[in-house]
């Protein structure tokens, strides 16, 4: 229980501290950075969760995956110009006060609605099961999922077409 | 110490969404609004996993993983669009854009 | 033996020459190719003995001189067969309607009755039609006969033949018609004819210009008959003749002052004044001697001429009702008489004589008309057919056999160097003088003496008339035949008689001048009902007229008179023109005045143009020019003023209202969307602070309740 929450806590703090990092870093190499943390403690979280497949899934794709492409566009485009530039944009403050505000309403949702996600807490440890994890996901996946799956892989298509299109200088 | 509940998780996963919104908000560097998106995607991922944790549900997990392949589609599409941009206005900055309106 | 219904073919009667018409004028050229061009010649030129003989032109040509009067003597067989099956009819006229040309157009009659304007194509022989067709295509024939010889040498020929068939189409379709409007057609059509036929020499500007003249001054009547045809239609409501017959009917004679009828009557009239070249409308008719001289004797003296007399006497039943007119058409017949002889004493043209003398008698039969006697005016018609026709026909001959000339001064002593026409001449000439046994002594002293029953004054013109005619046809057979030759010796020894195709129609119009008046014989003669054929063949075709009582003893006297003043006339001319030569010289020295006014024909032609041709048009001219000036110009110019004015207008308009109201528009939309145009900034992360606010809006929804 407390190597849990000691995880949990530790999690959090790089999803957070990651987060904090990525959003106000003026040199977009550090933010790319510092979403890999974030990205890494999302990962944690999932294992804590017991959703092992998520968490390689977690690894690969946006650690490997996007942030491989984020690195490669950071190259590409020249960010030294913006990086001497303001970072922030006018209405920054507002935003900030509205998000805030948001945050406060989220909060009071929250600690109001405690008594509602008492279910979750009957069962604190994973099930037994005599699957793995990755076999219940590839059951559901290929049964009862298969038609959002076919679309989800279309709409791979459809992004890997328009990307293409719209980097390509001339099509 | 308190045991971790489902609200931890919840009350983690709405701070990193309003860490990403202001992110999304407040910065000028568009590569950094699409990493803010990115970190919006990922809280969103969190509560679904809460959820399919505390239900026993692998449903979330599911969804979890349309959520990601959401996020890639989505990364790819921004950054082309951001090198279309960028070779045509010569600006990555997004307050310096305002063709959105007409 | 096959029986015809011939009353029935009537339609056809006017068709042949139709078909004649339309194949010379549609193929002539082709029957008859002209050597150099198609523009005719002189005939002092034409006259030249054909160069080329008979080759195949002249084949081609034969079948022009064998179809041309072919179709008319078809006409003349059928019209015969017609009037012979007509005479064994009881009611004596026959009507063949085929269809309607004008369709029924209602109408409100002057009464308030609905009326149809509607004309027939339909046919009408009575006892005046069958008269009037049988003069036509007989009298037409023998002049057709009679132009195969005079008009061999022609240019034009198959055109000329051409122009004569549709004349006596229309002369066919006018005397034939049922209606007014069908009257109309045929009235106009032998007027187009006559225009064409007055102009055959069209490359001689005297011809043309005659033609012109005849043309516009028929127009002049035609206004009338026009005029008159549609106050008939208002009053009557109808335009047939047998409809017209039976709405008389209803009407009481107008006696007693000028009413709508008189006037009706009087429009007629002026048409037929016109047409048939009365006082003042005349001068046309002597011009018309410019046309080739068998033109002048079918149309302008046997037939077209005579459609007025013919109308007049077709609407007897509307004149007899209106006696104001018919003394205007007896004093206007009356004084055209006497006016008309008096021009033809002096004049020097053989033809022009003779164009005055047709005058003079036209306007005999006006003066029967006029006094109600609309047989005799038809009697005369048709004894003058002949007379006149066989007149017109020998002056052709002896124009051809002088070469051209027409000028009788220089003429003379040409008896016995064209033996038979000089003796055809002289029973024409014995024939209008009105000697005892020809047809010219009983219809004008028919005329004469139905005159005295009316007026005295009228007898007195007439008995006068007839002595002028005497006289001034003896004078022109005197200046021609006899006495001493005046003729140029170059033309002396080329003179000789006509070929026979010209002298057997001489012969047989001479013949029926002699008989034609046996006929009409007066009735004091008593010599049986025979002998007064026409006056009971025509009987059902007019009103009754009851005779004034006079002594037999005066029409004895009246007819000695006027048989000696014939001969007076003849014995004066005789001894004037060949025995003493010098003394119509001397006269006309004495009265120098007078015979310059006779021989300047009273100077109507000089007054007519200084009244309408100087008068009215150049005076209108020049009120025309002001008026195009001034009255056109000035509304073609105000129009464009007016157009610049109201576009100016609407320029203002459209600038600053419909635009003001536009951009006033625009403008209100603006100020409108001005505060919502402040929030689309077009930046993404603003739209998405939107997005956050309606979040927090949302969340507080839910907060506060």
């Amino acid at each position: 229980m407390v190597i849990d929450a000691v995880s949990f806590y530790l999690f959090a703090l790089m999803v957070l501290g990651g987060g904090i990092l990525t959003i106000t870093r003026r040199n977009a190499v550090h933010s790319a950075i510092s979403l890999i943390v974030s990205l890494l403690g999302v990962a944690g979280l999932y294992l804590l969760q017991g959703a092992e497949f998520l968490f390689a899934v977690q690894i690969v794709l946006y650690v490997g995956g996007i942030m491989l492409l984020f690195l490669f566009v950071i190259m590409l485009v020249n960010l030294d110009m913006a990086a001497k530039e303001r970072q922030f944009n006018h209405q920054w403050l507002v935003a900030l006060v509205a998000v805030a505000l948001v945050g406060a309403q989220t909060g009071y949702f929250l600690i109001r609605g405690q008594g509602a996600f008492r279910i979750a807490d009957a069962g604190g440890i994973a099930p037994p099961s005599a699957l793995g994890n990755t076999e219940i996901l590839a059951d559901a996946l290929f049964s009862k999922y298969l038609l959002p799956f076919e679309l989800v892989s279309v709409l791979l298509l459809v992004a890997v077409v328009g990307s293409v299109v719209m980097a390509k200088k001339r099509i | 110490m308190h045991p971790i509940t489902t609200v931890h998780y919840l009350a983690l996963s709405a701070a990193l969404l309003l860490i990403g919104t202001v992110g999304v908000l407040t910065r000028r560097n568009i590569v950094i609004i699409l990493m803010s998106i990115e970190l919006i995607l990922n809280a969103v991922n969190i509560n679904l996993i809460a959820f399919s944790h505390a239900l026993r549900s692998v449903d979330g997990q599911i969804f979890a993983i349309f959520v990601i392949t959401d996020a890639v589609a989505e990364a790819a599409v921004g950054l082309g669009i951001l090198i279309a941009l960028f070779r045509n206005k010569e600006t990555v900055q997004a307050d310096e854009v305002d063709l959105l309106k007409w | 033996m096959v029986t015809v219904n011939w009353l029935d073919q009537i339609w056809l009667i006017p068709l042949f020459p139709l078909a004649g018409a339309a194949l010379m004028l549609g193929f002539g050229k082709w029957l008859d190719p002209q050597p150099v061009s198609d523009v005719a010649v002189a005939p002092d030129l034409a006259l030249d003995p054909h160069p080329h003989g008979l080759n195949a032109h002249g084949r081609l040509k034969f079948l022009i001189s064998l179809l041309c009067p072919g179709t008319v003597l078809l006409s003349f067989l059928l019209s015969v067969g017609a009037v012979w099956e007509l005479s064994t009819v009881p009611q004596r006229m026959h009507q063949v309607i085929q269809f309607s040309w004008v369709a029924g157009l209602p109408f409100h009659t002057a009464s308030g009755r609905i009326a149809m304007f509607q004309a027939d194509w339909g046919f009408l022989l009575d006892p005046l039609s069958s008269v009037m067709i049988l003069v036509v295509t007989g009298v037409g024939f023998l002049i057709h006969v009679y132009s195969v010889g005079y008009m061999a040498h022609d240019n034009g020929y198959y055109r000329f033949f051409g122009y004569l068939n549709l004349f006596v189409f229309f002369m066919l379709m006018l005397v034939l018609a049922n209606n007014y409007a069908l009257l109309f057609v045929g009235w106009e059509g032998v007027g187009l004819c006559s225009y064409l036929l007055i102009g055959f020499y069209f490359h001689k500007k005297s011809a043309a210009d005659a033609g012109k003249k005849a043309f516009v001054m028929n127009r002049v009547g035609d206004a009338g008959f026009i005029l008159g045809m549609l106050l008939m239609l208002q009053v009557l409501g109808t335009v047939r003749f047998t409809g017209v017959h039976a709405a008389l009917a209803g009407f009481q004679s107008e006696s007693g002052g000028f009413g709508v009828l008189s006037a009706m009557a009087l429009l007629l009239f002026i048409g037929a004044t016109g047409k048939s070249a009365q006082f003042p409308l005349y001068t046309w008719l002597p011009d018309a001697m410019e046309g080739p001289t068998p033109v002048s004797a079918l149309i302008h003296a046997a037939t077209m001429v005579t459609a007025g007399v013919y109308m007049v006497a077709r609407s007897a039943a509307l004149f007899h009702l209106t006696p104001d007119t018919s003394t205007i058409v007896a004093v206007v017949g009356a004084f055209t008489a006497i006016f008309a002889a008096s021009i033809a004493l002096v004049q020097n043209d053989i033809k022009r004589v003779l164009a005055y003398s047709t005058v003079s008698q036209l306007g005999y039969m006006f003066l029967a008309l006029g006094v109600g006697a609309y047989w005799v005016a038809v009697f005369h018609l048709f004894t003058h057919a002949f007379f006149k026709a066989l007149l017109f026909l020998c002056s052709g001959s002896v124009i051809h056999a002088m070469g051209g000339e027409q000028d009788m001064r220089r003429m003379g002593a040409l008896k016995n160097k064209i033996p038979i026409t000089h003796w055809t001449m002289w029973v024409g000439s014995v024939a209008i003088a009105g000697i005892p046994g020809l047809a010219g002594f009983f219809s004008k002293d028919e005329i004469l003496w139905q005159s005295y029953q009316r007026s005295g004054i009228l007898w007195i013109v007439g008995f006068v008339t007839a002595g002028l005619t005497a006289f001034y046809m003896w004078r022109l057979m005197n200046l021609t035949f006899y006495g001493q030759s005046r003729v140029a010796p170059e033309k002396e020894a080329h003179i000789q008689e006509s070929p026979a195709v010209m002298t057997i129609p001489l012969s047989i119009l001479a013949l029926g001048s002699i008989l034609a008046g046996w006929l009409g014989t007066p009735k004091l003669w008593n010599l049986g009902e025979s002998f007064r054929a026409f006056e009971t063949w025509l009987e059902p075709a007019f009103p009754k007229v009851e005779a004034a009582k006079h002594a037999a003893s005066t029409e004895w006297l009246l007819m000695a008179l006027s048989v000696a003043v014939a001969f007076a006339g003849i014995g004066v001319a005789r001894y004037f023109y060949t025995i003493r030569t010098e003394i119509p010289d001397r006269l006309g020295a004495a009265f120098q005045p007078l015979y310059t006014t006779l021989y300047r024909k009273w100077y109507v032609d000089e007054i007519y143009d200084f009244l309408f041709v100087n008068g009215l048009g150049k005076g209108g001219g020049r009120v025309c020019g002001a008026f195009d000036r001034n009255i056109v110009d000035g509304g073609v110019n105000g129009a464009g003023w007016l157009t610049r004015f109201t576009s100016t207008l609407s320029i203002w308009w459209d600038t600053w209202i419909i635009d003001g109201a536009v951009r006033f528009g625009s403008f209100f939309v603006k100020m409108l969307s001005f505060p919502v145009c402040l929030l689309q900034t077009g930046r993404v992360q603003a739209y998405a602070f939107f997005v956050v606010i309606g979040i927090l809006a949302f969340f507080g929804y839910y907060v506060t309740r």
